[in-house]
């Protein structure tokens, strides 16, 4: 059974008896343990792929199963929870709290989980530890460098141990170092077994991931495995 | 998020905005302190008027002239000047109700009370030779004047203890003669300090014959009111039917309706006087209530400009999975904090000046109690709480309502 399964999946945004068709008829499906990117120029509708995909966003027609489950006929609350349970986020924008620790940021996802208090503190310092920021645990958002900051954030949306990690543009704010320390991280993380869908722009990151799913105008253009991946420095060695 | 780690977090944020909580907190400082300080001095300014009150005897009987339903104070006590009352029918009460003891009627002014170049402002009181055995009223010096005295309209005076130390110092007032209103007074005696009574500083006045009061000072034939004594507390009620019964006969009034007096025993006139004050302090607490609301009001600004501002870290949260719920919780949770913490320091300042009041008033001589009840203590934090959640709520709402997607975009 696919991790993921879209069928038929339409969005579209009505404002003011304006109607703007986002997505067309989408159906594809992704596998547990998958690297996906998600490519396509700005206005593609990868943005709003990816918001329904992470149950920020409900479909407006067809169908969205995730593992097994009609994600189309869940209320706000069962959306919640999904969010809380089965995906983790990475934005471009790294939005972390301000003025609140790095180890604090991490636990943030747990808070709304029953994971007990004493137990989030333990979960959040691994998930620092992969992510190879042990040291900074109580510094802040704004002490911490870009690439630093966005290694948090990929903690933050590991600590929940999440079913997909979604990471949206996560080096579009990073230098080119920076971010393939991101790309290496993901790689190690899916290498580990992690589904993970990036939603990038550059063929060049997306040219990380192991599928790469084209989309243009709202419609699926292609959908086919990474001919030469790249690999980000240091991760290849793992991954073989 | 449990509670406490709401309370941390909230802690925190407030930490962050030192002076925008304070500032947010002020009106509910205040708001909650105005609460306070109105129950606690106004049960100290009740304490103090019901002691005096009940410092005067259980077993008098006051009549003011006019007409008063049950509750209520008579006109007279609203300034109305009513002359239906005449010393001839407080003396054929006393000689015909058996159990009357003593009875004064009293006439009011206020003149400048000169000694060679001494001259002092004052209040003067007409009585009659019998206050003093109906107010309990020692004389220290000299004597106080007799019924004789009180007939003739003798120019006798008897200073009230601040008076004489007013206008005579160290010297020895008895004998020397004071002029009232342009009429020469023999001093006879000097009066035991008493403090206030009845709402009266007794000290800071002279008594003169009710008689002379009457004919010599203000020209008139009528009493203000009326003290009469009872023997036995337990007598009060059948005097005060009889003294109804003689008076009505004495007036020539049939139906009760018409009456034009009023007979309170002092347990009616402390349900007069509590009921004033209760209704006083109703007042200043609507008063209290309305800082309380601006407070309020201020408090559901900062918290929707604390929504528009934290809109992304609200997109953040629900995006980690926090559903509307806990969004709600988180906010209301901070304004409840913001005002509850502003409600208890509105507590210990409304306490801290309050007891000021109290020993302020002590020191002036009044029998002033120190008076912080629970129930205020308790209303200052339900009332702050009720107010965190009343204004804390639409803010709140409007949080948890934002699309996680608008809201991560949100600059």
């Amino acid at each position: 059974m696919a991790l993921i399964e879209v069928k038929n999946l339409e969005k579209e945004y009505v404002n003011e008896a304006i109607v703007t068709h986002v997505l067309y008829n989408l159906n594809f499906k992704i596998d547990k343990g998958e690297f996906v990117a998600i490519m396509g120029p700005s206005g593609s509708g990868k943005s709003t792929l990816m918001h329904i995909l992470g149950f920020l966003d409900k479909a407006s027609g067809g169908q969205f199963i995730f593992n097994g489950r009609d994600v189309s006929t869940l209320h706000d609350d069962e959306l919640a929870e999904m969010r809380s349970s089965q995906v983790g986020f990475v934005f471009q924008s790294f939005n972390l709290l301000p003025r609140t620790t790095v180890l604090e940021n991490v636990i943030l996802p747990l808070v709304y989980t029953s994971t007990p208090a004493r137990k989030r503190e333990e979960l959040a310092t691994t998930a620092l530890n992969s992510v190879g920021l042990s040291h900074r645990l109580n510094f802040l958002p704004n002490q911490l460098s870009g690439g630093e900051k966005q290694r948090v954030a990929i903690a933050r949306a590991l600590v929940n141990d999440p079913a997909v990690i979604f990471a949206d543009e996560p080096t579009g704010n990073l230098d080119s170092k920076s971010g393939l320390q991101v790309m290496q991280i993901l790689q190690e993380l899916n290498a580990d077994g992690h589904t993970i869908i990036l939603v990038t722009h550059e063929k060049y990151t997306a040219e990380h991931a192991k599928r790469i799913l084209r989309i243009k105008d709202g419609e699926i253009i292609s959908d086919e495995l990474v001919a030469n991946r790249q690999f980000a420095t240091g991760a290849k060695e793992l991954i073989k | 998020m449990n509670l406490l780690e709401q309370i941390r977090s909230v802690w925190r944020i407030i930490g962050r905005n030192k002076v925008r909580s304070f500032l947010t907190m002020l009106g509910i400082v205040i708001g909650v302190m105005a609460v306070i300080i109105v129950m606690s001095v106004g049960a100290g300014a009740q304490s103090l008027i019901l002691n005096q009150i009940k410092g005067m005897g259980s077993n008098l009987i006051g009549i003011l002239p006019g007409k008063a339903d049950e509750k209520g104070p008579p006109a007279s006590v609203m300034g109305v000047v009513i002359t239906t009352l005449k010393t001839d029918d407080i003396k054929a009460l006393v000689k015909d109700i058996p159990t009357l003891t003593a009875g004064t009627g009293y006439v009011k002014g206020a003149e400048t009370i000169n000694w060679g170049e001494q001259k002092t402002d004052t209040n003067f009181t007409g009585v009659s030779a019998e206050f003093i055995d109906v107010e309990d009223a020692p004389v220290e010096r000299g004597r106080f004047f007799t019924e004789e005295e009180d007939r003739t309209a003798a120019r006798v005076v008897v200073l009230g203890s601040s008076v004489a130390e007013d206008l005579f110092g160290d010297q020895d007032p008895l004998d020397k003669q004071i002029k009232i209103k342009k009429t020469l007074f023999n001093i006879i005696g000097v009066m035991k300090k008493r403090g206030s009574s009845g709402m009266q500083n007794q000290d800071n006045q002279v008594f003169v014959p009710l008689n002379t009061a009457q004919k010599l000072l203000l020209g008139i034939n009528y009493v203000s009111f009326a003290r009469v004594k009872v023997d036995r507390a337990e007598n009060v009620d059948s005097a005060m039917e009889q003294m109804a019964f003689i008076l009505r006969d004495r007036h020539k009034i049939d139906n009760p309706e018409n009456d034009d007096f009023s007979i309170r025993s002092m347990a009616q006139g402390l349900d007069a006087v509590t009921s004033i004050t209760n209704a006083l302090k109703m007042f200043l607490a609507a008063i209290a209530a309305i800082a309380l609301v601006v407070g309020g009001i201020g408090i559901m600004n900062i918290m929707l400009a604390a929504v528009q501002e934290r809109t992304r870290e609200i997109g953040l949260r629900k995006a980690l999975g926090a559903k509307n719920r806990d969004i709600i919780i988180q906010f209301l949770v901070e304004s409840i904090t913001i005002t509850l913490i502003g409600g208890i320091i509105g507590i210990i300042l409304g306490i801290l000046i309050s007891y000021a009041v109290a020993k302020t008033a002590q020191g002036m001589g009044y029998n002033w109690d120190f008076v912080v009840s629970l129930s205020a203590i308790a209303v200052g934090c339900v009332v702050s709480v009720g107010v965190g959640l009343l204004f804390g709520i639409v803010p709140a709402r409007r949080a948890s309502r934002l699309d996680p997607i608008e809201a991560l975009r949100h600059e």
